[in-house]
């Protein structure tokens, strides 16, 4: 079956001053109908420029982005508006994204304006019908987003997304800005969203155990690319990317008999202006090699749902 | 509405700007008035040269050296002062925000080549600007109106370019993009109306500017001929200063009136759109 | 038994405001040994980081004011302390790390002369001492290097660095207490890893007692030995680590613990705790949580239940806790 969305050698370079910023170099990824793909990383990794880049909110450099087959990377934006329909985002900040001078109605109600979707009353009649699916009271449609609190602004974002009853949803970092037990209602909420309408959802988050829960696919982004795509519950428990392993032994685990098995990595990450030569980890995996300092490893499939880019499997490594 | 209700609230509790407010209605019931108190031409001589005020009962203001009553010529120099200073600034405001919302918003050649011009205007003083430009074109209200806009617009464009960008890379205008309203949508409706407070503070203290930039061009004998506005009486009266001071005196009060409203309105304005500002 | 590095008894720090008053703290005890760290868990809007600030009595007044309680910091009241001597203290005895490092550090000078400046306020003696005091600080905190960075502004480091060096300048007095306001929030989790061990493994070298403010669950158990739960300006549940983790007792606690997605468990819905935290110019009355707790009984609407013992050093405040422990 054809994938809903099928990035393919996908490449964001921006031009700095002093050089180049390969902020997503040679990426592929599918998402499929239904189904959730993580994407993880530190700051600076690239997963939000590839987030938008799919969005075509930044110009992708090179590559291409197939929704529903359609090719979209390099689509004018004006071919590329009614395809909008199908691909919507959610935000991290849910304060930024909500223009404040806009009540919550007409904030949900504005993509079917934009996109002339029914009438009037039949638009105000999906609004209502949108707010009671996320979970607001309907007394809420005429305030004004800074009158909510982060959970409750979040909740009109999503209602937003869902407007156009989109088929993908491009969700960056969307419960990274709220407190612990508003996450969850969030999460559970853009759960039973999915369910309910067949979305499938490209989850950008730093936060490996949110990723974790809601994946079915997980994505591991470094400097720029993909070093490990795996099954969600495959990668927690058999990560074989190096940076994985640091990755998910950094997590704080919320049980205090759990036996650390900590590999604290050294050093930062490089800047993407000037990434290393060779394996883009090499300068803080400790078990690089002067292969790793010399070539870059490829994505290779080590079994049937998972894939990463290293050149030594796990048994294969040596500490240095 | 709400948000109407609480800049009220804030603009009332602010006491100088509720004064400035008051001198500035003052000053537009004088204009409104003038043709139901002084129906005749402000020009007409219709009294006794160098009346001092008070000193006739029907000309209370007194008249100036060629006997015209200074009483009608405050009261329409008001109209022509008010008109032109809110005129002037509402075209320099129109052009400003286009310019400067088309820079910021497509930055790149567009933002450069329309910040040149704007920094081109600004190179000149404005009010040497201003004087060239309505020597040429023949002083009428209208040529003041758009002399006085020309030379103004740079720092409206200045102020909406650098709003406009700052918003153009927020959140909520990547998501107006995502749903895929078109560029004129997002510069209108989601935008602009987040630039405007800035916009109306600065419109406001423009007007004071406008206001004496005219009286100025007045005072050099390069106001419309046709209009009796503040600035020509001032004019007038340079010659007899020192004999009747008080031609000059009356419609400089005037303008330092008027000015001084303006300027607290403004700032109250100011402290009212930006409360965060005010508690500092 | 030595004595208490800091005791603070019954702490309310009131912020008014037009005529209202936001009690954003409101009544919170607690005690911090030397060579220890207490963290206080929370949301948003809890109370934790006033109570942080108002340790350091660093509350803005107006608005804030500490309006009761005792802060004994090694038996000395820091509440009857001058202006004065509460500012030879800061920075000295008692240091803080802030969230954002940026924030915290002076953009125009080098790293080098702000950690030197903090010993030569408290400390005295030459600048060129000082300077060799900063070297060895940032050693100690693990920045490479520190001969050549010393002379670095703090742009030029990276967030994680910048936090070290904050965590250096903090260190520069060998501070008895260092308290911490979420000081990995900011950061990646390889490089917040990497700041918590440092702080971890710097407070048993010194001896330092340390309050450790967060959101996270995980921080905490991963290396607090003691925790406080706040919820709406007051502690809601105080125990050691492993006990609230193995047997938490407040529909708070439980609820917050439930909340957060496993590893290795992925799938299935997340506990929700219903509605939102109130805001604290209407708090309900009774308990805080009541309306949103899913044990509430009608007494727990009418009256404010306050922390009591249920086992030995594991208090909790919650009425329907405290009478299942009685049975």
């Amino acid at each position: 079956m054809r994938p809903l969305l099928s990035v393919t050698e996908l490449k964001v370079h921006f031009p700095v001053r002093h050089g180049l910023v390969r902020a997503v170099d040679n990426v592929s990824l599918e998402v499929g109908s239904a189904e959730t793909v993580g994407l993880v990383g530190e700051s600076g990794c690239g997963k939000t420029t590839l987030g938008k880049a799919i969005l075509r909110l930044v110009k992708p450099t090179a590559g291409s982005i197939r929704l529903a087959g359609t090719e979209i990377a390099d689509m004018s934006r004006a071919l590329l508006r009614p395809l909008r329909r199908e691909m919507q985002m959610i935000f991290q900040d849910p304060q930024a994204s909500l223009n404040p001078r806009q009540t919550v109605a007409s904030i949900i109600e504005e993509p079917m304006i934009v996109h002339n979707i029914g009438t009037r009353t039949e638009r105000r009649e999906k609004v209502a019908w949108l707010m009671a699916k996320v979970g607001m009271r309907p007394d809420a449609s005429g305030r004004y987003p800074h009158e909510f609190s982060g959970g409750q602004r979040q909740r009109i974002g999503i209602a937003r997304a869902l407007a156009l009853n989109p088929k993908l949803i491009v969700c960056d970092e969307p419960v990274s800005a709220l407190d612990v037990s508003v996450r969850a209602q969030v999460i559970n909420l853009l759960e039973d969203l999915k369910r309910e309408f067949e979305l499938s959802y490209l989850f950008i988050s730093h936060d490996l155990s949110v990723v974790e829960h809601v994946s079915d696919r997980i994505a591991v982004m470094y400097l720029g690319r993909i070093v490990e795509t795996a099954e969600g519950s495959s990668l927690w428990k058999r990560p074989l990317h190096p940076y994985t392993q640091a990755l998910i032994s950094a997590v704080p685990v919320p049980d205090p008999t759990a036996v650390s098995r900590r590999v604290v990595l050294q050093g930062d990450l490089p800047s993407p202006l000037n990434p290393p030569t060779g394996c883009r980890f090499h300068t803080r995996c400790p078990y690089a090699t002067e292969l790793c300092r010399q070539s870059e490893p490829q994505l290779r499939r080590v079994d049937a749902a998972h894939q990463m880019a290293c050149h030594y499997l796990p048994d294969e490594r040596h500490t240095n | 509405m709400q948000g109407l209700k609480e800049f009220l609230r804030r603009f009332v509790r602010n006491w100088p700007a509720v004064g400035g407010f008051a001198l500035l209605m003052i000053v537009l019931v004088m204009a409104l008035a003038a043709p139901a108190l002084y129906p005749g031409s402000p020009w007409d001589l219709v009294a006794q040269p160098f009346l001092w005020p008070g000193a006739d009962a029907q000309f209370r203001l007194g008249s100036d050296m060629m006997g015209r009553d200074l009483g009608a010529g405050l009261f329409h120099g008001a109209r022509v002062s008010l008109l032109i200073g809110f005129v002037a600034t509402l075209v320099a405001v129109l052009a400003g925000i286009a310019i400067g919302a088309l820079a910021g918003y497509y930055g790149g050649w567009v933002d450069d080549v329309l910040m040149r011009l704007t920094e081109m205007f600004q190179t000149i003083p404005p009010f040497i600007f201003a004087i060239v430009l309505v020597a040429i074109f023949q002083p009428t209200v209208a040529t003041i109106v758009l002399a006085i806009g020309a030379v103004s617009w740079p720092a409206v464009a200045r102020l909406v370019r650098g709003e406009v960008m700052a918003l153009r890379n927020r959140e909520f205008v990547q998501a107006c993009i995502a749903i895929g309203m078109n560029d004129a949508r997002i510069i209108f409706r989601h935008i602009l109306p987040n630039t405007l407070a800035p916009v109306i503070v600065t419109g406001s203290l423009m007007v004071a500017t406008a206001i004496l930039t005219e009286a100025g061009l007045a005072f050099l004998g390069l106001g419309d001929p046709n209009v009796m506005s503040w600035g020509t009486i001032i004019g007038a009266g340079r010659d007899v200063l020192r004999t009747a001071w008080y031609v000059t005196a009356i419609p400089g009060v005037a303008i330092l009136l008027t000015v001084l409203g303006i300027n607290l309105v403004g700032e109250g304005l100011n402290d009212a759109l930006n409360p965060r500002l005010r508690q500092k | 038994m030595s004595a208490r590095l800091l005791e603070v008894r019954d702490l309310r720090t009131h912020f008014f405001n037009r005529g209202t008053v936001a009690k954003a703290v409101d009544g919170v005890s607690f005690h911090v040994d030397a060579g220890e760290m207490l963290a206080l868990v929370g949301e948003s809007g809890c109370g934790k980081s006033v109570t942080a600030y108002s340790l350091l009595r660093l509350i803005a007044d107006p608005p804030g004011k500490i309006v009761g309680g005792e802060i004994l910091f090694e038996g000395h009241d820091l509440m009857k302390l001058s202006d004065d001597e509460m500012r030879r203290l800061r920075g000295d005895r008692i240091a803080m790390i802030f969230q954002d490092p940026m924030s915290s550090l002076n953009p125009v000078f080098t790293i080098g002369a702000q950690i030197a400046e903090s010993v030569l306020v408290h400390r005295g003696g030459t600048k060129a001492a000082a300077l060799s005091r900063a070297v060895e600080l940032l050693d100690l905190v693990g920045i490479p290097d520190s001969r050549r960075r010393i002379d670095e502004y703090p742009h030029r480091l990276s967030g994680g660095m910048r936090q070290r060096a904050v965590i250096a300048m903090a260190l520069a007095c060998e501070p008895k207490l260092l308290i911490a306001d979420e000081p990995t929030t900011a950061l990646d989790v390889t490089i917040q890893a990497q700041v918590l061990a440092l702080i971890s493994e710097l407070k048993q070298r010194l001896g330092m007692g340390v309050i450790m403010i967060t959101h996270d669950l995980g921080v905490v158990a991963q290396h607090a030995q003691r925790v406080a739960v706040m919820y709406a300006g007051k502690i809601v549940e105080q125990a050691a680590v492993a006990d609230l983790f193995s047997r938490p007792l407040h529909p708070y606690t439980k609820g917050l613990l439930a909340s957060i997605p496993r590893q290795g468990a992925s799938g299935g819905r997340l506990n929700e705790i219903p509605g939102m935290v109130p805001s604290l110019l209407a708090m309900p009355r009774g308990c805080s949580f009541a309306p949103r707790c899913p044990k509430a009984v009608d007494r727990c609407t009418h009256h404010v239940p306050s922390l009591a013992d249920i086992s030995p050093l594991h208090p909790v405040s919650c009425f329907v806790a405290q009478q299942e422990a009685k049975l």
